[in-house]
């Protein structure tokens, strides 16, 4: 299922390469100790460092450093135990320092692999080229004052990290996939959290195309600062396309930084800065080496979490779940952990179809997301025991989850205030079956007269006559003895 | 090694620095002279030698993740030319206000 542009001259395969910028979760910057939370009033949480005063000297924060050293581990590379800051240079008025320090010839993370789980069951590899850690930088405002633009550097020094991928992505939809991948790595490990929103993550994304079947890779175009799995789809798409017709026309891609505009549906050239790329790096002189020892990593190693795809395959061969299921429930942690709570000591395959189907449905109408369900995964469980004794019919339960998830009951309560308990009662369902059966006798007479269609009717007649409680096995169980069907 | 006028000129404006056309020449003398001199340092033999990074044996001091700055935003304002209260007023910050950026 290769994702191909036709063109006037043949096919084109589209070669992608992503860079995710992702904030590192940690209460302090990471050469300084002024906090990184969100939604701070402007400037206040800047210290001396961050703002670039005469003097000041960065000491690095050694949780950021571990945090680097889990996501390594998690997307499976090599850590690099001698990594060395570098100053990158550029002039821009939200970069106090005229430099931002970052990792360049010696990153602290070096080659890994990411799994991809495509939509029709098979899995992809995706190679890791590298991890460096940096300073984010301030953030500019254009739009408060007609003749001036507003600074605040309260990110100004918040550590990120750039993941970057090698080009092995072949279409948007892979593109996307390995975005939400390393948004839900990252998330397990808890190194970023992955808000989009608050850009705490976001890509620069590398596009180029090329003939299909050929190997060479042409110049490509650089797309920064994407901010959504779908903007970072429709980018790739669009300048695929804008790269094939140039192409096709004779012309030439020039290697350049772009811009995608959402509300237009286009990438267009940033405004060409003259030397924009000359970056200048050289090591920060105020910074020594960062040398790590074995047994830090090792130790680091030990704590990390379950990954989504050893969870994943646990789930498989544990609970018995389709392999398309199971990557539905680890996508999210939280998902996961609340599926298995519900899961514990029931059906499992069950717990699995409400969590995907009956939860997540009413969770999307009410927009929540699943930390906040009105259901908790114990409550669900207890659902799906009521149904394992028989007290309630499978129908029934939904009623019952739809009322859960309305009030925040107990779904014994529920059951018991309502009077839900099904009928078990063969000699009960037998009166009732008796009668419906006398009141009805021409449709009697066709069931018996080989209409075995007709015998639905008279079950859906007992489940109204019961208010939906008798158990629709027995119901049935008792027709065809009755009417021979 | 030495260092044209283009070069100079390219040097000049990466670092911001406003350099009078008739200044080039003499600038491309003087830091052809200063590479010269560092330039000498090729002559010793290197190989195999470990890039020496620190005059002292030390380990790099490194913090805990602990909030320790910050809240001081009249402080980093103290300076700035043309400061703009946030809206909150004076505790809730403001920003540094520069020529409008136009991308």
């Amino acid at each position: 299922m290769s994702y191909l542009i036709s063109g006037e001259s043949g096919d084109w395969e589209v070669v992608i390469g992503l860079e995710i910028h992702a904030q590192i979760v940690s209460q302090a910057k990471l050469f300084s100790g002024a906090a990184t939370a969100f939604g701070a009033g402007p400037n206040t949480q800047v210290s001396l460092v961050d703002a670039a005063m005469p003097g000041m000297l960065p000491v690095i924060n050694e949780y950021c450093v571990e945090q680097a050293v889990k996501t390594g581990l998690g997307l499976k590379a090599k850590i690099n135990l001698h990594s060395v800051f570098e100053r990158k240079n550029y002039f821009y008025a939200d970069l106090p320092q005229g430099y931002q320090i970052s990792q360049y010839a010696e990153p602290i993370v070096g080659e890994g692999t990411v799994v991809l789980d495509m939509p029709d069951g098979e899995t992809r590899d995706i190679g890791i080229e590298r991890l460096h850690m940096e300073q984010d930088a301030g953030k500019s405002l254009h739009d408060q004052d007609p003749k001036r633009t507003f600074i605040d550097l309260n990110r100004s020094g918040v550590a990120l990290m750039e993941i970057v991928s090698k080009p092995d992505l072949r279409s948007p939809e892979e593109a996307g996939i390995y975005l939400r991948k390393i948004r839900s790595i990252l998330r397990y490990l808890g190194t970023c959290d992955g808000n989009m929103e608050q850009g705490s993550m976001r890509a620069d994304v590398n596009v180029s195309v090329r003939p299909a079947g050929s190997d060479a890779l042409r110049t490509r175009t650089e797309i920064k600062n994407v901010n959504s799995v779908r903007f970072v789809m429709q980018a790739i798409e669009h300048e695929a396309e804008r790269q094939v017709e140039a192409y096709e026309a004779g012309g030439e891609v020039v290697q350049e930084t772009r811009l995608f505009d959402a509300a237009k549906n286009e990438t267009r050239p940033m405004r060409a800065k003259e030397y924009a790329h000359d970056y200048r790096y050289f090591p920060d002189p105020d910074l020594l080496p960062l040398v790590l020892a074995d047994e830090d990593v090792e130790r680091i190693r030990k704590s990390l979490p379950e990954l989504p795809d050893d969870k994943k395959a646990r789930f498989v061969s544990d609970y018995g779940l389709s392999a398309y299921d199971a990557g539905v429930l680890v996508a999210e942690r939280e998902t996961a952990d609340y599926f298995e709570t519900a899961a514990k000591g029931r059906d499992a395959k069950q717990a699995a179809n409400w969590v995907t189907g009956n939860l997540f449905g009413a969770l999307n109408k009410a927009g929540k997301a699943i930390a906040e369900s009105p259901v908790p995964p114990g409550a669900l469980g207890g659902l799906l025991d009521l149904m394992a004794d028989d007290t309630i019919s499978g129908r029934m339960a939904k009623d019952v989850f739809d009322e859960m998830f309305e009030t925040g009951k107990d779904p014994a309560a529920i059951v018991a205030d309502k009077g839900l308990e099904q009928i078990t009662d063969t000699g009960e369902i037998e009166a009732v079956v008796a009668r419906i059966i006398a009141e009805n006798p021409d449709q009697a007479d066709d069931v018996r007269s080989g209409n075995d269609k007709a015998i639905g009717w008279f079950v859906g007649q007992v489940m109204k006559a019961t208010q939906g409680k008798a158990n629709p096995k027995m119901v049935n169980d008792l027709l065809r003895e009755k009417l021979g069907g | 090694m030495s260092l044209d006028k283009d070069t100079v000129r390219k040097i000049a404006i990466l670092a911001r620095i406003r350099v009078p056309a008739d200044a080039l020449d003499g600038l491309s003398v003087e830091l052809s002279n200063i590479i010269g001199w560092v330039e000498q340092l090729n002559e010793v033999d290197t190989e195999g030698v470990e890039p020496m990074t620190s005059v002292a044996d030390m380990d790099w001091p490194r913090r805990d993740d602990e909030i320790t700055d910050g809240g001081r935003a009249q402080d980093i304002l103290a300076n700035a030319t043309d400061p703009e209260p946030a809206p909150g007023g004076k505790d809730g910050g403001g920003f540094f206000t520069v020529p409008k950026v136009v991308e």
